[in-house]
């Protein structure tokens, strides 16, 4: 046989199959290793969706997207940042923010063009820029000032081929929320480089400590940028597959071409879910907010009781407690821990080579839960040999 | 504060430490906020939200909860309400609410069999001078009760461990 696209054989399988594997063939796990709401999407939301499959509404939306639901996001993005996209050219109804980067870094990128990557993040950002033809290039943060972007560091990257930088405030794996100061500085570094700003923001809701600052509204950002962001996390609606993608009509246009050919559209009742979430989910959407944020504190309080250092969380619904007082790598971390005591986090060198050394938790679980993992991490701690004291 | 209401409500027995780690408040003015309240009155008490039908399936212990429309004839100076304070001081009697409608008040009566709750109406309640006609209606099922959702799975679909 002939040998299979390069540059697919290329692109590493994800680092957390493993775990869920084990994970999986394992009995009283508690799993701090998903990546998604506890709740199920609020009933009023879920109704909607049932309606409209009653109703027969079972067919094709335009390429973009339901009108209504675009009308309905921008009108909101107006509402909470003062952003004025057009409904018509400048928003594209995606499945799920994960189309959305892939839309987004295909209409970008011609080969070898670099995208800078602050990490640790996400585990698809690398793959899908380097299966976009271009080239990742990461730029490690660190636990010492909580994954803070520092743009001098993102400057030294730049090369003539960059292209684009990708961030993510409030992050997965960190939980990180960058200051408004430290995302300015980076719009200034785009500006001056002339490189296009790629901005996740799928977590936005989910900020706990400051009102998000989203990075399309910052001063000579909204030209450059490609606001990306979604319903799955803020409305607990990971299974419907229904995101967005905000940018100038050149770009958004662009992408949406590329949507046509690939996707066709994304989901009809979805679309009509998320429109119901928009219309008149807030409500619920708050009260899931705020039980995170208290889940979050019970939390992050009890690994820092347990001896484990954790920058503290601002956004999303993961901590990222550091590891390194146990001597352990992350990998070697997590599969004891799963071993040993059932509890499932993942490593922190899946999201790049500056998680070694953390794990990521997730605390969108029950507080019993949250409670019991911490008794056996507790557990875990004590038993291992005392490490050797840093330098 | 509307946080620490909201959060006992769910949890009555989350303690001040605990509320104060949620939200951010001081322990201590937790401890006195709610004291505060427990001296008004506006907390009562603490209690447990009960599954019964689950209860009698896994233990046999049966409850019967019926609603009960009571028809009342009002009088000049105190309208309803010495009749509605005469049935609430049964123990029995676990709710009474005066409302629109057809009927004037309507009771939430528990017993431990239909015909507890039968006996309860026919002697105590219907004979009470004033109370004109009673309606019960026995619970056959209870899908949702003080905000709990008794039915439906509550299984968790997530994946274990996920990007």
């Amino acid at each position: 046989m002939r040998p299979l696209n390069p540059a697919v054989v290329a692109c590493p399988p994800s680092g957390i199959r493993r775990f869920f594997d084990i994970a999986a063939s394992m009995e009283d796990v508690i799993s701090l290793g998903v990546g998604e709401p506890d709740y199920a999407t609020p009933w009023r939301i879920r109704e909607a969706g049932i309606y409209a499959l009653e109703s027969g509404i079972t067919t094709y939306t335009s390429n973009a997207g339901l009108l209504e639901l675009r009308e309905a996001i921008c009108a909101d993005l107006d509402r909470r940042h003062g952003l004025s996209y057009q409904p018509a050219d400048e928003c594209l109804i995606t499945a799920g923010v994960s189309e959305g980067l892939d839309l987004a870094l295909r209409a970008l990128l011609a080969p070898g063009e670099e995208v800078l990557i602050p990490e640790p993040c996400y585990v698809a950002y690398g793959p899908c820029v380097s299966l976009a033809g271009g080239t990742p290039v990461t730029v490690a943060t660190g636990g010492v000032d909580g994954f803070r972007l520092h743009a001098d560091r993102i400057a030294d990257a730049v090369t003539p081929r960059t292209k684009a930088i990708l961030l993510s405030s409030p992050a997965n794996p960190t939980g990180a929320v960058q200051a408004r100061e430290d995302l300015a500085a980076v719009v200034e570094l785009a500006v001056q480089h002339d490189l296009y700003l790629i901005s996740d923001e799928i977590y936005e809701r989910l900020s706990y400590l400051s009102p998000h600052v989203c990075v399309a509204a910052l001063p000579g950002a909204l030209e450059r940028t490609i606001l990306l962001s979604g319903f799955s996390k803020a409305y607990a609606m990971t299974g419907w597959r229904v995101g967005y993608l905000c940018a100038p009509a050149p770009i958004s246009e662009l992408a949406c071409r590329i949507h046509q050919y690939t996707m066709l559209c994304a989901s009809h009742m979805s679309q009509l879910a998320a429109l119901e979430a928009l219309r008149s989910g807030e409500a619920d959407a708050n009260e899931m907010i705020a039980d995170y944020d208290r889940r979050r504190r019970i939390f992050v309080k009890g690994l820092c009781e347990i001896g484990l250092d954790c920058p503290e969380p601002g956004g999303a619904f993961y901590a990222f407690p550091s590891i390194s007082s146990t001597g352990l790598t992350s990998q070697d971390f997590a599969e004891r821990l799963l071993y040993d005591e059932h509890v499932a986090v993942v490593p922190g060198d899946v999201f790049g080579a500056s998680g070694e050394g953390y794990v990521r938790c997730c605390y969108a679980t029950a507080l019993s839960e949250l409670e019991e993992a911490l008794v056996r991490i507790e557990r875990f701690l004590g038993k291992l040999p005392a490490a050797p004291a840093a330098h | 504060m509307r946080e620490i209401i909201d959060i006992l409500q769910t949890d009555g027995h989350a303690t001040p430490e605990r509320i104060a780690t949620m939200t951010g408040l001081d322990a201590d003015s937790v401890r006195d906020q709610i004291a505060t309240w427990e001296q008004e009155k506006i907390i009562r008490r603490y209690k447990a939200v009960v599954d019964l039908d689950r209860m009698r399936e896994i233990t046999g212990i049966e409850v019967i909860t019926a609603l009960i429309d009571v028809s009342v004839s009002p009088e000049r100076g105190v309208g309803f309400d010495d009749v509605a304070a005469r049935i609430s001081q049964f123990p029995e009697v676990r709710s009474v609410y005066l409302v629109s409608g057809a009927q004037d008040l309507r009771c939430v009566v528990t017993g431990r069999s239909m015909h507890d709750v039968a006996d309860f109406v026919a002697q105590k309640l219907a004979t009470i001078s004033r109370v004109t006609a009673t309606a019960t209606h026995f619970v056959l099922k209870t899908y949702k009760d003080d905000g709990e959702l008794l039915i439906g799975a509550t299984e968790d679909h997530r994946l274990r461990v996920a990007p």
